[in-house]
């Protein structure tokens, strides 16, 4: 048996609105070497997409001087993303995992961001702290390129 | 990669066409625009295009949601057509796809919102 290929990397960047589009392509691009789906990439882009988003308008309230850090590991077929900010944090996390929430409706939310996070990963983790910051962990298990052709 | 609008208008209906991608950075820009184009008094129905439109995610679901409601607040309908496969898929998982109303193509959105071609 060949051993696990397993893979990291990490990057940071300022929370300015233009670095979302940034961290997705720079996410999906890292796992590529996973030989992933077309769907399995989109998913990945969108929830990664997500979280940024979240980091800029929740955690940081727009301010562009935040740093936001993802880091990416790979192990076998599983990728796992963990985004990180040291903004506002979250008062209530269960609240805010709710379909349909936001705490800004004034700025046209939808509040389906966590909606979509767990509808497109196997796991996500919320660790939040007040005044300190949250990190949202993401996992998912890519298709083998075997299981695919059988599709 | 950004988002490109373009803007056409077929009576009282106003046709936005979106090319690239629709986060939160590109739907401050469409709010904006389509809210000057809005305000003109010209036009009661929108009919949106996401034929070109390569990704999206929720912060796009915000801002075409807002367009709706600012479409019922004139008494007008919104359509939404030509929309790919992934993007589908965020209106089925919001519940979106029964609140608006999708057609294959243009001419058939154009048609719902009450223009004869």
């Amino acid at each position: 048996m060949s051993e696990v290929h397993k893979n990291f990397m990490e990057l940071s960047f300022a929370s300015r609105s233009e670095n979302e589009s940034f961290a997705r392509v720079a996410v999906a691009s890292f796992i590529s070497q996973l030989d992933p789906t077309m769907e399995e990439l989109t998913d990945i882009k969108t929830v990664v997409s997500e979280a940024v988003t979240n980091a800029v308008i929740h955690g940081y309230e727009e301010k562009t001087d935040g740093v936001i850090t993802i880091r990416t590991w790979i192990e076998g077929q599983k990728v796992s993303i963990e985004i990180s900010d040291q903004g506002l944090g979250i008062t209530n996390v269960e609240e805010a995992r709710q379909p349909l929430y936001t705490s800004k409706p004034e700025l046209e939310r939808s509040g389906m961001g966590f909606t979509i996070m767990e509808n497109f990963m196997d796991e996500v983790a919320v660790d939040s702290r007040e005044g300190q910051g949250t990190t949202i962990r993401l996992v998912k298990h890519l298709k083998t390129h075997q299981q695919t052709l059988q599709h | 990669m950004g988002l490109y609008v373009d803007v056409a208008r077929r009576r009282n209906v106003l046709i936005v066409r979106l090319s690239g991608e629709l986060d939160h950075h590109t739907a401050t820009q469409v709010r904006h625009r389509l809210e000057d184009e809005l305000s003109k008094g010209i036009d009661t129905n929108l009919v949106l295009n996401l034929e070109n439109l390569t990704f999206m995610d929720s912060s796009g679901l915000g801002v075409v949601l807002g367009r709706y409601r600012q479409i019922s607040q004139l008494g007008g309908r919104m359509a939404v057509c030509s929309v790919q496969p992934s993007i589908h898929r965020l209106f089925e998982m919001s519940g979106l796809f029964k609140v608006f109303s999708f057609f294959e193509d243009e001419e058939r959105a154009i048609r719902a919102c009450g223009v004869a071609s």
